[in-house]
């Protein structure tokens, strides 16, 4: 069973829903960010997501786009972003992690090679921000062959014959995309959407995560409430661990708490 | 089922957040129902004759070439309205964004030119206007951006990465993701995801078209070469595309070659060959082995781009279009060598096309017939050239 099927069951047992915090790996530096992602396990967070720095991460708003610079200043590398999940994966083995990046970092790797490098580092999942279902064909395949879970977003302006594409080839779970734009918590999630999560669960998807622009535990309660098994927040999350590492604990602990 | 494929060979598709899909969905309807639509053909042409000025002249520059075995022939796209062949496109974008129902206008823009016609089209036809520029470019091209502002367009400096065009279009990729419902992602060259190569193309076309007619007329047959600058690609692939089968003619693309091709300060992709994806489209980009994108050089803010339009990649890599690079130096050399001899000032980007034109002029044994397109004037340059030139 994978590790995201295995936490879904669990939760759902015992009547919770997931809370995924995002950072960029190497943000601000290798080091810290290795801190801040224990930080983040240690608080609660059921699984994370983290994003691979690339330099034009054209579906990130300023706060991760930010982040993202930091990174990349600070000189991490897909290979030491790899590396660092590794050393992750290595301290805490049950847990499911998600790996978002753009697609010329999967291409300049090489497809297949890419995905596999993933795997060898205990990544769960990949989200690829640019790649819509349209071109997903070579990812897709790439990523099961790996043995690693595609993950797609469904936007709220998706038609039924996306969605149902979605729910196909998603594996893990679904990003649910709660409003137009990019992420950040400048825009908020938008409202509960309903009718797209049930079009989903119509066609059996794996579990439905909202993200884009959460940032309260109230955003986390009413995703749950409207029927999504979990919630991401990248761009609150980014800007509590700029805070400080008590912000980043305080924060992720509190979002848990709210899908409870 | 679409007339275009989104692809030419490997290059092109659509590399976008799934949620920009319906709207890029949405503009390939709109487009290719105008193409087959009389009247959309008909209130185009009025514009693009009584607004922009078309037809160009195109005209033959006896004092410039260095060779009398070698005719230049210049296509005048620096005498449309504006400044520059990007107002073509941008007329028949104007008319699709009131097709498509929106009100409003996103768009990008590298020297300004690509600014100033959507500005203008914009206030013409009653849209309203933001315009990502990098602020790097904001700077070397302060008459463009003043323009834009007199015609009513906001003007978003980005200071993000290079500050220059690259930077420009994610903005404008980030804004047009938020806004697709009431905006247009009104984009300026032949690149970016399907619908755009294609439908920027289509539009250009008329360059080509007219100086195929007009070479026929002047000389009784077409050139040997057909020349033009390329940044991402328009005026390139609107020359083009209506000699693409015509076998005799050479195709010659012209990148900036920037302080030269060996100091990695350039902004030529074509010559590196090296196939990534950035801007919704797989084509040859600039980038590290790890496939970071990396900033372009250019002293012409029009060609300071680190891809390509994926048309250009295929043309390059079949073989049908060769593409050469041309430094900043040259460049420079070119645009004063035009104003002397014919009392034309061109834009620095077409000043690149000039210059592989003069060279390749200068060194020719046979007779030889060059259509150049000049694709702007240089107006806007004249900072840049005062600055090289000490005088401010
Ligand atoms: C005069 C002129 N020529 C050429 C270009 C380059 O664009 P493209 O490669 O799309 O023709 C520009 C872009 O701003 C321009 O202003």
């Amino acid at each position: 069973m994978s590790l995201y099927n295995a936490l879904f069951a669990r939760l759902k047992a015992n009547n919770e829903g997931a809370f995924i915090p995002f950072l960029t790996l190497g943000d601000p530096d290798l080091e810290t960010s290795f801190e801040h992602l224990c930080l983040m396990v240690e608080n609660g967070a059921d699984a994370l997501e983290l994003g691979m720095p690339f330099s034009d991460p054209v579906a990130d708003g300023p706060t991760i786009q930010a982040a993202t610079l930091r990174a990349l200043g600070a000189g991490t590398t897909p290979t030491k972003a790899l590396a660092l999940i590794r050393r992750l994966k290595d301290k805490y083995p049950q847990l499911p992690v998600g790996l978002l990046t753009y697609a010329n970092l999967v291409f300049a790797a090489g497809i297949d090679q890419f995905y596999q490098d993933a795997k060898a580092a205990g990544v769960d999942s990949v989200l690829v921000a640019d790649v819509p279902i349209k071109e997903s064909a070579p990812f897709v395949a790439a990523a099961k062959a790996a043995g690693v879970a595609p993950v797609m977003i469904a936007p709220p302006n998706a038609s039924e014959a996306t969605l149902k594409a979605v729910a196909e080839l998603s594996e893990g779970y679904v990003y649910l995309v709660s409003r137009a734009g990019v992420t950040g918590t400048e825009t908020a999630a938008g409202k509960p959407l309903g009718h797209i999560i049930d079009t989903l669960k119509r066609f059996e998807s794996a579990p439905v995560v909202l993200g884009f622009g959460i940032g309260e535990p109230s955003q986390v309660r009413a995703a749950l409430a409207a029927g999504c098994d979990g919630a991401i927040s990248g761009s609150a999350t980014v800007k509590a661990a700029e805070r400080s590492p008590q912000a980043l604990a305080r924060f992720v602990e509190g979002m848990k708490a709210a899908s409870r | 089922m679409s007339r275009f494929s989104p692809y030419f060979g490997e290059f092109g598709g659509t590399y976008v957040p799934e949620i920009l899909v319906p709207a890029l969905d949405q503009l390939t309807e709109a487009f290719e129902s105008a193409l087959d639509d009389p009247e959309f053909h008909q209130e185009l042409g009025k514009l693009l004759k009584h607004y922009a000025g078309r037809p160009t002249p195109l005209f033959e520059a006896t004092h410039l070439s260095p060779n009398p075995l070698v005719r230049i022939f210049l296509k005048r796209e620096d005498l449309v309205h504006g400044g520059a062949h990007k107002t073509n496109q941008v007329l028949a974008q104007g008319l699709l964004t009131q097709r498509m129902g929106k009100k409003e206008i996103i768009a990008e823009t590298g020297a300004g030119q690509h600014g100033v016609a959507t500005a203008m089209v914009a206030a013409m036809l009653g849209l309203k206007a933001r315009i990502y520029m990098g602020a790097k470019d904001c700077e070397r091209q302060q008459p463009n951006v003043y323009r834009m502002k007199l015609m009513g367009a906001e003007v978003i400096p980005v200071h993000s990465g290079s500050g220059t065009l690259k930077d420009a279009v994610n903005e404008a990729l980030r804004d047009w993701a938020a806004n697709y419902d009431s905006a247009h992602y009104l984009l300026g060259t032949a690149a970016g995801p399907h619908p755009f190569p294609h439908l920027v193309r289509e539009f250009q076309r008329i360059i080509g078209k007219e100086a195929k007619a007009q070479m026929l007329e002047a000389i009784g047959r077409l050139p040997d070469a057909a020349i033009a600058c390329v940044g991402g690609g328009s005026n390139a692939i609107g020359l083009f595309a209506d000699f693409i089968e015509e076998k005799d003619v050479e195709l010659v693309g012209v990148e900036p070659g920037g302080e030269g091709l060996d100091t990695g300060k350039h902004g030529a992709p074509i010559h590196l060959a090296r196939t990534g994806i950035l801007h919704g489209m797989k084509s040859y980009l600039m980038q590290d082995s790890d496939g970071q994108v990396e900033e372009s050089h250019s002293i012409s803010a029009g060609l300071d781009y680190p891809a390509v339009g994926p048309q250009h990649a295929y043309l390059a890599q079949t073989g049908r279009a060769q593409y050469v690079a041309v430094t900043d130096d040259e460049a420079i050399e070119a645009f004063k060598t035009l104003c002397r001899a014919e009392g034309i000032i061109p834009a620095i980007e077409s000043s690149h096309a000039l210059a592989y034109a003069l060279k390749r002029a200068a060194e020719a044994t046979k007779e030889e017939v060059l259509l150049v397109n000049l694709s702007g004037r240089g107006d806007k340059d004249l900072n840049t050239i005062m600055t090289l030139e000490g005088l401010q």
